[in-house]
């Protein structure tokens, strides 16, 4: 039978890339995308045109309500949801002696309640079936921490622990909850650094003075979703080119 | 890329025997490397025939001694070509609280479970880089991560597989070689399944997804870490556990 995956913030970079594996395995894949954004019908467009097939839901992560309206809808509409990809996220960089409470929030409910909000709506489901995986897509910099990311290295290192308890709850019921890590992957984002920034601030800190590409995150994904690796639970995988080795 | 070749060590056992076959099922060479004494190639090979695995290359060696993992990657180069993916998997126990272990249970748990990854990994590794391409997998364990009692000698020896993993991909980490451990939790292979019916049960029920894993998952995540598109992933140690230890 075919699979649903449900990948959030799927039309970022990351997102895109994890969605197009999804679809050459033979998923069906659901991206949802944030409200605000207004070039969503486009890039729906554009990915059909090459043949994926995708469908796209409006969804903002940080609302529980929107979650619940959002995933009831697909699984009305396509069937229940076996893989969940919690990818969306945001940052808001700054010290901690300039961060203000908001900049502090926005990250904390994007990246962190948005875990809670989406997961809420499959995992029930999940373990009555008896089977499924969630996939939590924290960072590097949750790991190690980073000079400016108090809020984000917070959410994110935050996001494992939450893995690590539901995957403890979760275990005996055919479903896994994992962490993937990623260094500096090239999405638009970080493409985006002006390239002496690259060259002089990030490539150095990174041993194989490469970014990581976004296929290679969607490959940890895609193993991580299938059948051979059910018994990995609870893990946080770091795939960072040796920036960070723990 | 199908011409790949790949080295097991204590490719007969459990966990080895099922990361032949996920690497045969890929279409790399697989070269299965045994314990001239401990492992019974003949029976192996009509074992793996019978399923189908018809082309696995063997070579023997004690991976404990340098000389004869020298000789035995020698002989591994010259049957099937020069070693893309090494699995350094040969290990083996000799449980004891510490009062009581005998220092030659050390150094047997040392030397055939540490020692042997370099032993072993000295013979490739530059040649990979020189190559521009590699993988090596050092299969350590859960109990290497978390300790355990009566195993101070495989604790250690098995922690010690994770640092060496992260020096020496750090030393690759330019020449597109990946250096990455793995930590099996308990894993159903016969010496798991040979421990007396409650204590297993015991085991059993300390795992949060109360079974063990299969050899077949440790071979799967083998064929991951060996493919290209884990390029990206160096230095790390993949826990594949059932949820017994998380950290
Ligand atoms: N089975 C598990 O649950 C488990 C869990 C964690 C880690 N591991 C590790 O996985 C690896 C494989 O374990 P297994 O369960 O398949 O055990 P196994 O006993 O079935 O296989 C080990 C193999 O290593 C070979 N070997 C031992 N000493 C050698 C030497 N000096 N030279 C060459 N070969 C030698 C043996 O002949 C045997 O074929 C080991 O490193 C073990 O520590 C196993």
């Amino acid at each position: 039978m075919q699979k649903v995956a449900l990948v959030t913030g799927g039309m970022g970079g990351l997102g895109e890339a994890i969605c197009i594996k999804f679809a050459a395995l033979g998923y069906k894949v659901v991206a949802t995308y944030s409200p605000s954004n207004s070039k969503a019908q486009e890039w729906l467009r554009s990915m059909n045109s090459m043949g994926y097939g995708f469908k796209a839901y409006p969804c903002d992560v940080v609302s529980f309500d929107s979650c619940k309206a959002c995933v009831e809808q697909i699984v009305k509409e396509l069937g229940p949801i076996d893989v969940l990809v919690n990818n969306a996220g945001i940052t808001r960089d700054m010290t901690f002696k300039k961060m203000t409470k908001d900049d502090w929030d926005a990250v904390i409910h994007t990246n962190l309640d948005s875990v809670f909000n989406m997961t809420k709506q499959v995992v029930d489901g999940m373990v009555e079936r008896n089977w499924g995986r969630i996939i939590n897509i924290s960072s590097v910099n949750g790991q190690k921490g980073a000079f400016g990311q108090t809020n984000y290295a917070a959410a994110k290192a935050g996001m494992h622990g939450f893995t690590k308890s539901l995957a403890l709850e979760v275990a005996k019921k055919g479903v896994t909850v994992n962490t993937i890590s990623p260094g500096y992957i090239g999405t638009k984002m970080v493409r985006a650094i002006p390239q002496e920034v690259l060259d002089s601030k990030i490539l150095p800190q990174i041993p194989m003075s490469r970014l990581g590409k976004p296929e290679e995150v969607a490959g940890l994904v895609a193993y991580l979703s299938s059948q051979e690796a059910a018994f990995v639970n609870g893990a946080n995988i770091s795939i960072n080119g040796g920036q960070h080795m723990y | 890329m199908t011409n790949r070749v790949a080295l097991v060590t204590g490719a007969m056992g459990g966990l080895g025997t099922a990361i032949c076959r996920a690497f045969a099922k890929d279409g790399y060479k697989v070269v299965a490397a045994y314990h001239p004494e401990l492992d019974k190639p003949e029976e192996w090979l009509a074992e793996m025939r019978a399923d189908g695995f018809n082309d696995f290359i063997t070579v023997a060696a004690d991976v404990s001694d340098y000389e004869s993992s020298r000789a035995m990657v020698a002989e591994a180069e010259a049957k099937a070509g020069p070693i893309d993916i090494l699995v350094n998997n040969a290990g083996i126990t000799r449980d004891r609280f510490f009062p009581k272990m005998g220092r030659d249970m050390w150094d047997a748990v040392m030397s055939t479970n540490l020692n042997s990854v370099f032993n072993v990994t000295q013979q490739v590794s530059s040649k990979m880089a020189a190559r521009g391409w590699g993988r090596i997998i050092n299969i350590s364990s859960v109990n290497g991560v978390k300790g355990q009692a009566g195993q101070t000698n495989y604790s250690a020896a098995k922690a010690g597989i994770l640092g060496f993993t992260k020096a020496l991909a750090q030393e690759l980490v330019t020449k597109g070689v990946t250096v990455n451990a793995i930590a099996p939790g308990y894993i159903s292979t016969k010496m798991v399944m040979a421990i007396r019916d409650d204590v297993r049960q015991g085991i059993i029920d300390g795992i949060p997804m109360k079974r063990f894993g299969k050899p077949e998952e440790i071979g799967a995540l083998c064929s991951y870490l060996s493919s290209d598109l884990a390029g990206y992933m160096t230095g790390a140690t993949l826990n594949i556990n059932g949820g017994l230890h998380m950290y």
